[in-house]
């Protein structure tokens, strides 16, 4: 199984840096003793990991790649990349309470906000004081996100908003949402326009909350905008420049949920392989039967593969080469694969499997999820022929 | 207020192999860590470091490998690590361990040397202690838990059956349980800064003073005769009876081995 994996830069070097290797056994001892004892009872109970998420921000799981001075750790991406992995591995829903909150709205202030805006919301962010959420997904605007009806007008000194998003990632639980309103219809895409929104902003609640079925421990829920006064100065980026940062924003956010499928998938594997070398049938323990070994190998030949266009993805963020198709190539095959090894592993472990007395079924729902939010396969799709035809 | 804190990479377990011919650990495949007992020595340190403020300076004799337990120290929040590494350290038992590290420390500033109980690999609970005698120090065994009290500590040392109350004067050695507390994690910018701007001071032979017959496996006043793994007990004996049968077979034979 290869571990060790990419080193990136100029060179091809398949392994990883002690850096990078250290980070990696502190993830998996984090993992392993903090959040996995909790992950059954997260999914069952529909429970929002609140302690889980302090401990996250006390060792510095909360703001990996952003730099020290605006409270970040100065890690890379690939550093973050292999947290949101390793997280998933035992925990889905820690996964991507981690990967929406760095990428989808802290890295958005980091790329467009002005230094008032990252001191104000970057730091704490980073630090994990606050958590952050992001809000573009609306009853009528799914993978047409164009479609936007939320609207922002602006009145003197600040913008109302007026609309509702739903499915939204960390909602009621994140102090800090990136919301994307029309601010000029006529422009079409061009009319939309990013706005950092408070929780305790006058006007501004959060709606039902989704029955799931999956990642159910994370908040998913709709939110409302009646009235809601965003002072002007919470202007993420530039008038009219919304959708753009929302596409930019789901770029990144790309690669924390491709890390998370392949976090799925890897841990379904690694539950796999104890319970085959274990469960006897026939005389034997089923890990002896040629079908399991092969089928295990497909299984782990995917998931490997899926770990190389992650951190091949990561790693050309960092380098601020284009990532775009990068990233949506690791959605798409991460996702699909965590879908189809999940699935495997049920299967392996036969009727026990169905059963919630083993991690996989659980793992077989999360990884559903993967394959829809941040962009659904066919969306992804559509970026990699872009990307191709242009 | 400066502490050092003595650790020793181990292999991460209980049950080492031990090579029939050799009779040396085989280390090979087993993946390494900071001894339980040391891990909580610099937690301790840390500790003091977060209350108080000081400076903690870890240290560790060991072949080059052995700078990774200090990165992860350095990670977890040390500020400051030191590796003894030289061939002619090589083989070293107890009392040429703490030979070697008491030089070392020699040279270091300490208000506090905090050394683990004893290794998992080795058991043997003597390095701490000689390490203080090396250096004339007041030394306290078997703390588990410890606060500061001017320029003195107050410390819990454990027994079996009870446990001492213990205040010192420092500076002074102490050697700590693995129980007296849960070590941190490193954290992300502890590993970050660990490798981007931390070194691991690297000493060997001609960096320290030491008597040249002290150190090393020529210097090793012990030596194994023979090491071996314990063999398997032979097969127990299995009875298929009901529940009140097997009561009485289990107190049959307990008297009989005149155990009651």
């Amino acid at each position: 199984m290869i571990r060790n994996i990419v080193r990136g830069g100029e060179s091809m070097d398949f392994r990883l840096s002690k850096e990078h290797q250290m980070l990696q056994e502190l993830y998996k001892n984090f993992a392993e003793n903090e959040v996995k004892p909790l992950a059954a009872e997260v999914d069952e109970e529909e429970k929002f990991p609140v302690e889980t998420v302090k401990k996250l921000a006390r060792y510095g799981f909360m703001g990996i790649p952003f730099p020290k001075e605006y409270g970040g750790q100065g890690g890379d991406n690939l550093a973050y990349a292999m947290a949101v992995e390793e997280l998933s591995k035992v925990c889905a829903t820690t996964g991507v309470i981690v990967s929406a909150h760095t990428s989808l709205c802290a890295a958005p202030i980091y790329e467009f906000g002005t230094e008032e805006q990252k001191q104000k919301y970057l730091i704490p962010l980073a630090k994990g004081e606050k958590l952050g959420a992001f809000g573009l997904t609306e009853p009528n605007a799914g993978t047409d996100a164009s479609a936007q009806q939320t609207r922002a007008v602006l009145e003197g000194d600040h913008y109302v908003l007026n609309g509702s998003k739903i499915f939204i990632t960390n909602a009621g639980y994140a102090d800090v949402y990136i919301i994307m309103a029309m601010t000029d219809k006529s422009k079409g895409v061009k009319g939309i326009s990013a706005f950092i929104v408070e929780r305790d902003f006058e006007g501004f609640s959060v709606g039902k909350k989704e029955a799931k079925m999956g990642i159910r421990g994370s908040a998913t829920c709709e939110l409302i905008f009646e009235n809601c006064k965003v002072p002007k100065e919470n202007l993420l980026g530039k008038v009219g420049q919304g959708f753009k940062i929302a596409m930019k924003t789901l770029d990144g956010g790309r690669i924390g949920i491709a890390a998370q499928a392949l976090g799925i998938a890897q841990g379904a594997i690694d539950e796999t392989v104890k319970y085959v070398k274990e469960r006897k049938q026939f005389g034997r323990p089923i890990a002896k039967f040629q079908n399991t070994q092969f089928t295990l190998a497909d299984m782990q030949t995917k998931t490997d593969a899926s770990r190389l266009l992650v951190y091949r993805a990561a790693r050309a963020k960092d380098n601020n080469e284009r990532y775009s198709s990068f990233a949506a190539m690791a959605k798409l095959f991460a996702s699909e694969t965590a879908m189809e090894v999940t699935t495997k592993a049920v299967q392996l472990h036969g009727g026990y499997g169905y059963t919630r007395e083993y991690p996989v079924e659980r793992m077989m729902r999360d990884a559903k999820i993967t394959e829809i939010y941040e962009g659904t396969s066919e969306v992804q799709k559509m970026v990699i022929a872009g990307t191709l035809l242009k | 207020m400066k502490i050092v804190v003595c650790i020793k990479q181990v292999p991460d377990t209980t049950e080492v192999r031990l090579d029939p011919k050799t009779g040396t650990l085989i280390r090979e495949g087993v993946p390494s860590i900071i001894n339980p007992d040391d891990k909580s020595g610099l937690e301790a340190a840390l500790r003091l470091k977060d209350e108080i403020g000081a400076k903690v300076t870890v240290i560790t004799m060991g072949p080059p490998q052995a700078e990774k337990a200090l990165k992860e120290a350095l990670a977890m929040g040390a500020d400051e690590a030191i590796l003894l590494s030289d061939r002619a350290f090589a083989g070293a038992d107890t009392w040429a361990t703490s030979s070697t590290l008491a030089a070392a420390i020699r040279k270091l500033d300490y208000d506090l040397i905090i050394a683990g109980r004893q290794a998992i690999d080795g058991d043997t609970a003597q390095v701490g202690p000689q390490i203080a005698e090396h250096l004339n120090l007041p030394q306290v065994s078997y703390v588990e838990d410890l606060e500061r009290d001017g320029d003195s500590l107050i410390l819990k040392r454990v027994f079996e059956d009870g446990y001492h109350k213990v205040k010192v004067k420092m500076p002074c050695l102490i050697t700590t349980l693995s129980e007296m507390n849960k070590p941190r994690y490193m954290s992300v910018s502890g590993v970050l800064d660990a490798y981007r701007e931390k070194e691991v001071i690297k000493w060997t032979l001609d960096d320290i003073e030491v008597n040249k017959e002290h150190i090393g496996l020529k210097g090793s006043p012990t030596k194994v005769k023979k090491s071996f793994t314990k063999g398997a007990k032979a097969a127990g004996k299995k009875f298929e009876v009901t529940p009140q049968e097997g009561a009485k077979i289990i107190v049959e034979k307990l008297k009989e081995k005149y155990i009651i």
